[in-house]
């Protein structure tokens, strides 16, 4: 049953999705798949194999040359200006660089996740509600930084800076959550944090959230499916039950040398 | 199991070829530029006893043309923070439109800076005499050639601080659905804010400076009186100006150093 009703209202879905460079570099060749509402999904691959572009092309942080991207079964491809803003205000997002304003402070970072729900003049007057402010520190809470509110960001070790830029993706409310090598600058104990928050959000919140990852044991730990890439191409697609080690490995071969 | 042989160097790592050619290639040009121009070190020696007896004239200043010049010297200081505080208020809006990490239009963008090349041109000699020509003697033609001086001197230090910051920040605002104007105020501005305050009093100090010049063409200040101890060969008098200019240069780089620790 709920396969069905899976299929026939995925939240994301690619279809015969093409990303080339302007250096003719192939970045993405003919992708097409669906991700089901609520998914955990992990993308794996060799660095340069189109994961961060694919991940990108979601909420059209890169553009594509052809085919189509559907987000809640409508293509992102003609959004301009406020519709993309809207788009991308419900699309949360992690990166390997935390990417916080280092010199701010971590409040401030958090609310800079809700910009997208505010007019600009509001924001640069940084007029945000008590309302907002309030769920500012319940998002810190949800990571467990409450007591870092007031601290500067670059005070902060990369696991907390990492937590923090979660707290900021949540305060957009988001429908999915893309994470981008999230854990490739943190040590072994600060990884498990990360990626259990992000379990925790995708389970207790029913957030959709697509992680890019380099390690195949931390995908096989948390993924409810593994999809792999290579050279841009779709080589992988399997729920977490079937896959195997053998699997896995063919993703990492690399096409014999010339 | 045999060693790894180690790789030999190339032999123009090896005998530092590149660094020994500039140096030579520098040495020459100084050589030959100062053939052309005829500058003559001879005739900076023979003619260096006249320096000392000016210095020696110096050496002896007339403190008591201090409460003359203290007047002046306040207004000289208004005056260099009146204009650079213009200057670095249009300043902003340009250099955000000349950096090549916020701007994608190349177009656009080499107009700015063509316009930014074209103001930085003009000699701040030749400002203030046309502004004395229009606005008649006084600060106001000193303020507004220091505030135009400063424009085109901030932002191209500016725009060059604002194309090392970390494009990651922006990238995120991007991301959460943030406008153009909500980006650069919550990822760029953050970033470059204590660089600007330091190229601010940079500026401000060279102000003081050019403004004891300013004030020959009659652009108001210390320099009017500058100008006129010169004239009366009254280097006793000058030597006075100087000292007292030397201190407000040294206040400014005194505070402009400790906001500098307190801003980082």
């Amino acid at each position: 049953m709920q396969a069905t009703a899976t299929q026939t209202n995925p939240i994301i879905s690619f279809k015969h999705v093409n990303k080339i460079y302007d250096n003719g570099t192939v970045g993405l060749k003919d992708i097409n798949f669906d991700i089901p509402r609520g998914q955990f999904l992990v993308v794996v691959g060799l660095s340069g194999a189109g994961k961060s572009t694919l991940l990108r092309t979601i909420n059209r942080m890169h553009e594509i040359t052809s085919g189509e991207v559907l987000v809640d079964n409508e293509s992102v491809s003609d959004y301009k200006g406020k519709a993309l803003r809207h788009l991308r205000r419900q699309i949360g997002m992690i990166f390997q660089n935390f990417n916080l304003v280092k010199r701010a402070t971590v409040e401030k970072n958090v609310l800079s996740g809700l910009v997208g729900y505010y007019p600009t003049w509001r924001c640069v007057l940084g007029l945000f509600t008590p309302h907002d402010r309030k769920r500012a520190f319940q998002a810190l809470d949800r990571v467990s930084l409450t007591k870092k509110l007031f601290s500067r960001a670059d005070e902060l070790s990369g696991g907390q800076q990492q937590r923090v830029a979660i707290a900021r993706a949540l305060m957009q409310d988001p429908k999915i959550m893309l994470a981008d090598e999230p854990i490739a600058s943190l040590d072994p104990r600060t990884t498990k944090a990360v990626m259990d928050t992000l379990k925790r959000l995708n389970r207790e919140d029913g957030i959709t959230v697509i992680v890019n990852l380099h390690s195949v044991e931390l995908a096989r730990e948390y993924a409810d499916r593994i999809v792999g890439l290579r050279s841009g191409e779709l080589v992988y697609d399997e729920p977490i039950d079937q896959v195997t080690e053998a699997g896995l490995n063919q993703i990492y071969q690399t096409k014999p040398e010339a | 199991m045999s060693t790894p042989e180690i790789p030999q160097r190339p032999w123009r790592q090896r005998y530092h070829v590149s660094a020994i050619a500039w140096t030579v290639t520098i040495v020459v040009l100084l050589i030959l530029s100062s053939m052309a121009t005829g500058a003559n070190f001879g005739m900076f020696l023979a003619n260096i006893n006249q320096f000392t007896v000016l210095l020696v004239q110096m050496s002896h200043p007339a403190w008591a043309y201090l409460s003359v010049i203290i007047q002046p010297l306040y207004e000289t200081i208004q005056m260099a923070i009146l204009g650079t505080t213009i200057g670095a208020a249009f300043a902003i809006p340009f250099s955000l439109l000349a950096a090549s990490n916020l701007v994608g239009n190349q177009v656009l963008r080499n107009l700015i800076r063509l316009f930014l090349d074209l103001v930085r041109t003009l000699p701040d000699l030749l400002l203030a005499a046309i502004f004395v020509a229009v606005f008649g003697i006084g600060s106001t033609a000193g303020v507004i050639t220091l505030a135009i001086f400063s424009f085109g001197m901030v932002s191209k230090l500016f725009y060059e601080v604002i194309e090392t910051i970390d494009m990651g920040p922006l990238e995120a605002m991007k991301s959460v659905g943030a406008s153009k104007v909500t980006i650069i105020w919550y990822a760029v501005l953050p970033q470059i804010l204590n660089q600007f305050v330091s190229y601010f009093l940079y500026t401000l100090e060279i102000n003081v400076r050019a403004s004891t010049v300013l004030g020959y063409l009659g652009a108001g200040g210390i320099g009017v009186y500058l100008q006129r101890s010169l004239d009366q060969f009254n280097y006793s008098a000058t030597a006075v100006i100087i000292l007292a200019t030397l201190v407000v240069v040294m206040v400014i780089d005194g505070v402009s150093n400790h906001l500098r620790r307190v801003l980082l």
